[in-house]
């Protein structure tokens, strides 16, 4: 299979990209999207080249470290899948692949498709986890959770922290991922006692981070490879309103 | 009170006040058009309804309402929406509203469809609140005779389309604007089926009772 790619190309956070055109045989099938890139990056280490720089660790789905722009969509063409689980026969021969880093002022390119996410770990790191010494696993039975209460939690959870959501967003918001978090807390009775100040702490470091504004457009959820729902969002909006009349 | 204030001046708490206000401002298309259908009973329950309308003082009360509504809404909208441009930095090559994973429709224009509803509402002001006094009596009572200058203005082929296309704009806006207030309220989630379709049907309504308006004054105006 032959494909024709067109990958942004920057050197560094301060200098201007552009795009590149790479032109692939030989492409199997079978590879995944970032085997395909691998390939295409030995080639360019033999010519003397400088490789494509692009994120990835775990390549199947859990990490959230992938995040590529592929043809206008967050992780590709699929829905539920990071980019790692993108296969090439999702593509045809011929086909003309973008190939761009996430698109956010809040997430600067470091290097060509790499790009610099820690404004979501210093999200996390102003309310989302709970401050109890949780020491040895405790009775299962002490505090009871009902299995659907559970199972909502566990599906806000889920999130990556990827950052699909920002990517695909006209706004660059971060709301479904900070939804995601306080959701995820505020459902559980371990999560209770910090819940207000989690809430204002998160989305006040969400707004400094540059971030945009949530305009309920709903492309977030349709890029989230984890399948975050926009109830999540709906969620967060009423915790900031509970906050504000708790301590 | 601090927490008040830092809820305020957050993204979600601005979000907040422009949902509230839009559904202020959606209550009042709702019964405007309402009112308007009176022109299909007859030229009289139409004036007589915007005689008692205008003539109490409570107007007053109301008009300074919807005007700081109005305030609030576009210049929190717009100042939001200049903050979203600047996190933007660069879009994606490809938009993403083209692609297999796309976002709603109206959701995408609400800036602009929002403008264009503030150029016609100041147009439409200029027009007949503040356009040709005809004076009517109706059982001894003078009042503003609005039926005749309505009914003059639909029979002006470039007026007509121009407005029609206007109720078009305020549809897309509506259809999106007033299921997503539920959910910068932290209500109901966009996605809610029911809030979707309750959506849909008030945009509907709202944009569908303005419409066939001009459409009876353009082409059975004045008989």
């Amino acid at each position: 299979m032959k494909l024709k790619l067109k990958i942004w190309r920057q050197e560094g956070p301060s200098s201007p990209g552009k795009f590149v055109d790479y032109d692939m045989d030989h492409v199997s099938p079978d590879m995944s999207f970032l085997e395909m890139l691998d390939v295409l990056n030995v080639g360019l280490v033999k010519k003397g080249e400088t490789p494509v720089e692009f994120d990835h660790d775990c390549r199947e789905g859990i990490c959230g470290s992938c995040a590529l722009m592929i043809n206008g969509n967050a992780h590709g063409p699929e829905t539920g899948t990071a980019t790692c689980q993108l296969h090439m026969r999702r593509f045809k021969d011929g086909d003309s692949v973008i190939i761009e880093p996430w698109r956010a002022k809040a997430f600067p390119v470091i290097k060509d498709l790499a790009t610099d996410r820690t404004a979501f770990d210093r999200i996390m790191a102003a309310g989302g986890f709970i401050s109890t010494n949780t020491g040895n696993a405790p009775e299962a039975n002490s505090i009871l959770i009902g299995h659907d209460t559970a199972e909502s939690a566990m599906d806000s959870a889920a999130c990556i922290g990827c950052g699909a959501c920002v990517a695909a967003c006209k706004n660059s918001s971060a709301m479904l991922f900070v939804s995601a978090k306080v959701s995820h807390l505020a459902q559980l009775p371990q999560g209770h006692p910090e819940r207000a100040k989690r809430v204002r702490g998160m989305v006040t470091q969400m707004d400094n981070e540059g971030f945009g504004n949530c305009s309920n457009t709903g492309a977030c959820e349709a890029a989230c490879p984890k399948e975050i729902k926009l109830e999540n969002i709906t969620r967060l909006n009423r915790e900031m309103v509970r906050a504000v009349f708790k301590d | 009170m601090a927490s008040l204030k830092l809820f305020l001046k957050s993204s979600v708490g601005r979000k907040f006040l422009v949902a509230v206000t839009g559904l202020g401002l959606s209550g009042f298309v709702l019964t405007h058009m309402a009112g308007n259908l009176l022109m299909f009973v007859r030229p009289e329950a139409y004036n007589t309804y915007g005689h008692k309308l205008t003539s109490t003082p409570l107007i007053y009360l109301a008009e300074a309402g919807l005007l700081a509504m109005f305030l609030i809404h576009m210049g929190l909208a717009l100042k939001l929406a200049l903050e979203n441009r600047t996190a933007r930095a660069m879009g994606p090559s490809q938009n993403p509203s083209t692609c297999e994973k796309s976002a709603r429709f109206g959701s995408q224009y609400m800036a602009l469809t929002g403008v264009l509803v503030l150029v016609f509402v100041i147009l439409h002001l200029i027009s007949f609140k503040y356009g040709t006094y005809y004076a009517v009596t109706y059982n001894g009572v003078e009042m503003r005779d609005l039926h005749r200058l309505v009914i003059e203005k639909f029979k002006l082929p470039l007026y007509t389309g121009w407005y029609l296309v206007s109720m078009l704009v305020l549809f897309v806006h509506l259809a999106h604007g007033f299921s997503a207030s539920f959910q910068s309220l932290g209500l109901f989630s966009v996605r809610n089926c029911l809030i979707k379709k309750l959506g849909w049907a008030f945009a509907f309504l709202v944009a569908g009772g303005f419409f066939i308006q001009p459409i009876y004054g353009y082409f059975y105006g004045g008989n």
